[in-house]
């Protein structure tokens, strides 16, 4: 009999629309970050590194890239004779077809994958959070507790509580009560959206709470195995953990990394982050180059100024161009004498040749002001821009641009242009 | 798949000086990202060789390493797949490759067992890109018994390290000689042959036979006047890297535009084994001109025309100026390093000069990681 002693499932179906143009095609697990790494490949290192080798991703939203990069899981060492990672779309079945309408229903509708391995423990993991951590260890926790449920969660300024789903505990760790961004928080313990569930005690809740419509861990298994009175733990983690769901906190994210000695240093021997990057030659640096404070991807070419930026891999920076502060994607291409401030380009977009992005006043967007409000101009993949033109702040773009596209060569602050047949 | 490879890789090359104390000249990092054995391996994969052996004999610990899968380029299908043969103790035989000929001798049972028409040999210790199948469609057409790919040798090279070859009008190769003093020919052979399998298997037999061992001086010069031996000529980038100099010249030559756009961005591409080193990180005081850099490396200081391969990290202050330095080299503060070669897992020290005064300088220090 197949037996693992616990297995993982991801939860990677999720759009994340709060990141704009950027998932306007890719599910936010597969957006790029900190160069050559997707946000997945967090999560999926952190499995492997944990010795996790069972690994089930669930997909929904847009999942082409995410399955194209997770492939049969070379990168990570999940590609294995029994376990590696399983990708577990939606899917038809006799009496019904439904989609994934919640956290807790995507697991239940994959109860088969699950008892196919006879795991003794399986951990929740959602695909959109940066981070570095032992699963064994809060493994450990868990069994030391004899726990039905643990929790991962974090000490978070208690101003900032209530942005969160928050544990109240006692001195053990052991869960007494839990609010869901309360307005007075009694405790700064954030859930981080990790659980180790035994077994038995996942299997029966989801089987019960079945009914339940858009079954969500937290807003319906977590409390409800609370009622039942089982044992549930909250497992403190004081680690860098980052959630990246808004431009803002995207942004900032990635320009942590460029610090002297970051918090969340890449350049671990340890624990290390795969990917699945192809191979690719160093990344070259003309004589007339400027290049601080960045961090640049093999294949990149720079003839221009980078300062306080993160390339991606294979993207092209021409002569006289200036890039601050920005994020530049995978196999993008930006032309020559271009000034680019406080961007984040998606992959492979093209921009012509003395471009100006980033000018003008703060304005919010006017289409979008929930999503497009850090003083960002976002740029989608694919995207094409064509030369001698102005782009303000808080602007989005996503498509095939042409010249005629830009009012006397300008997009203005808080502006949008998204073309036909783009979203 | 009409042919298999044979990728000769046992050579070491004493004007390699210490380079090769470490490892095999086919092992050797080139060009930031790759070893040299990469190229030959990535020309087999992208002609649609699925099936290739690798001999090596001379210090393979590396070598092997980096072939530790085949995945990386492609091969270890159900068809084919890559071998690599290193010299074994058998009933009949207790020798190590005693030359180029006898290492195809003591594996013949892999071409005997094979069922392609053709046989590709190359040498492992060069930088190009070519497709075989190009060369295989021209030895089809010439109705050759062997061919020899070959090369005009560039201005300024010296023929004496190589093979020349002088053809006449249809490239029927009518003189060959191996590393001449006074060389009559400004052609030379890069090293990569093409025949039919059952041909070789005979040739090789019979040198067998004959005691000799040596494929170049046993084979092809001795039968070039009683076999149809063909000329193919190249005109792309083809680079031998076996001595210092010709190393460095190699590996500088990634920091011309076309020579970069040839091997790191046209189709197709070359391929290695996946490091998963994160990218390259250039701190406040990096100054970088005309370099190449690989990634996992971190700079502080000041790096002109030169190539760092990965996990470089180069202090505060330190000026390096055309010079390679390998894999995970640490170089202390202030360091000073000019036209030199610095091999790899190493560590140099704080305010540490190096100079090559004339010629390139190969720098070597075996010191503790840490400890300055």
């Amino acid at each position: 009999m197949i037996k693992k002693e616990m297995i993982a499932m991801l939860l990677a179906g999720g759009q994340g629309s709060r990141l704009g143009v950027l998932t306007a095609k890719v599910a936010k697990p597969a957006v790029s970050f900190g160069g050559k790494y997707r946000i997945i490949d967090f999560p999926l290192s952190n499995c492997i590194n944990s010795g996790i080798d069972t690994v089930g991703v669930l997909t929904q939203y847009q999942p082409l890239r995410l399955n194209t990069h997770i492939g049969i899981g070379i990168p990570w060492d999940l590609d294995r004779n029994v376990g590696g990672v399983t990708v577990l779309p939606p899917y038809e079945k006799s009496t019904s077809s439904e989609w994934y309408s919640g956290t807790a229903n995507a697991i239940y509708q994959n109860l088969d994958y699950m008892s196919a391995y006879n795991p003794d423990y399986v951990l929740i993991l959602s695909g959109d959070h940066i981070y570095k951590m032992d699963y064994e260890v809060m493994l450990d926790f868990h069994k030391e507790n004899h726990a039905d449920v643990t929790i991962a969660a974090m000490p978070v300024p208690l101003e900032e509580a209530s942005r969160f789903g928050i544990v109240i505990t006692d001195e053990e760790g052991k869960i007494e009560d839990f609010e869901e961004k309360p307005a007075q928080p009694r405790s700064n313990l954030a859930s981080m959206g990790i659980y180790i569930f035994s077994w038995p005690v996942l299997k029966q809740a989801l089987q019960d709470l079945s009914s339940q419509p858009n079954c969500d861990f937290g807003k319906h298994i977590i409390p409800y195995c609370h009622s039942k009175n089982q044992r549930l733990f909250a497992y403190e983690y004081n680690g860098y953990w980052k959630d990246v769901g808004t431009l803002s906190s995207y942004w900032e994210a990635n320009m942590e990394l460029i610090d002297i000695i970051p918090e969340f240093n890449l350049y671990e021997e340890f624990w290390k982050i795969y990917t699945n990057s192809g191979v690719l030659p160093p990344n070259y640096v003309s004589d007339q180059s400027v290049i601080e404070r960045s961090i640049i991807c093999n294949g990149a070419s720079i003839y221009g100024e980078v300062h306080n930026s993160i390339l991606g891999s294979r993207v092209r920076i021409g002569k006289g161009t200036i890039i601050r502060d920005s994020i530049i994607m995978n196999e993008t291409e930006i032309g020559e004498n271009c000034v680019v401030d406080k961007a984040i380009i998606a992959e492979t977009v093209k921009i012509g040749n003395n471009v100006t992005i980033g000018i003008g006043s703060d304005k919010p967007n006017k289409m979008r002001p929930d999503i497009y409000n850090s003083g960002l101009a976002t740029i989608g993949e694919k995207s094409v821009i064509p030369s001698d033109v102005q782009i303000g702040k808080n602007t989005a773009i996503s498509g095939v641009t042409s010249k005629e596209d830009y009012v006397g060569g300008v997009l203005e602050s808080g502006e949008t242009l998204i073309k036909a047949g783009e979203r | 798949m009409r042919a298999v490879g044979i990728i000769l890789a046992g050579g070491n090359n004493n004007r390699m000086k210490e380079l090769t104390n470490k490892r095999a000249v086919a092992a050797m990092p080139v060009a930031g990202s790759y070893r040299c054995i990469d190229f030959a391996l990535s020309n087999m994969t992208n002609s649609n060789i699925q099936k290739v052996a690798v001999l090596t004999q001379y210090n393979a610990r590396s070598l092997n390493e980096h072939m530790n899968s085949s995945k990386w380029w492609n091969f270890g299908r159900k068809q084919g797949g890559l071998y690599v043969f290193t010299p074994t103790i058998t009933k009949d035989n207790g020798y190590w490759y005693r030359g180029t000929a006898d290492a195809i001798y003591q594996n013949l049972d892999f071409l005997k067992k094979s069922h392609e028409p053709y046989v590709i040999i190359t040498s492992a210790d060069a930088v190009y890109k070519l497709d075989y199948n190009e060369v295989l469609e021209y030895h089809i057409r010439k109705q050759a018994d062997m061919t020899v790919v070959c090369k005009d040798l560039e201005p300024g090279d010296n023929a004496r390290r190589y093979g020349t070859i002088k053809m006449n009008e249809d490239c029927l190769i009518e003189e060959f000689e191996e590393k001449p003093m006074l060389a009559k020919s400004r052609t030379i052979s890069t090293g990569i042959y093409i025949l039919r399998r059952r041909q070789l298997i005979d040739l090789i037999e019979k040198a067998a036979e004959e005691e000799n061992y040596d494929f170049v001086t046993d084979i092809l010069i001795r039968y070039k006047n009683v076999k149809k031996i063909y000329g193919y000529k190249i005109k792309n980038y083809w680079s031998n890297i076996s001595t210092v100099d010709a190393y460095y010249k190699t590996n500088m030559d990634f920091l011309k535009p076309e020579i970069r756009e040839y091997f790191f961005h046209e189709l197709p591409r070359v391929y290695s084994k996946v490091s998963d080193l994160p990218p390259a990180k250039y701190n406040p005081g990096a100054v970088v001109k005309n370099s190449l850099v690989a990634s996992g490396s971190i700079i502080n200081g000041t790096v002109e025309n030169s190539i760092l391969f990965k996990k470089v990290f180069v202090g505060n202050n330190c000026i390096i100026k055309n010079s390679i330095i390998l894999n995970d080299v640490y170089l202390g503060d202030n360091a000073y390093i000019e036209n030199c070669i610095v091999e790899s897992r190493d560590t140099i020290r704080a305010n540490t000069r190096y100079i090559g005064e004339d010629g390139i300088k190969v720098v070597v220090e075996k010191n503790d990681r840490y400890i300055f």
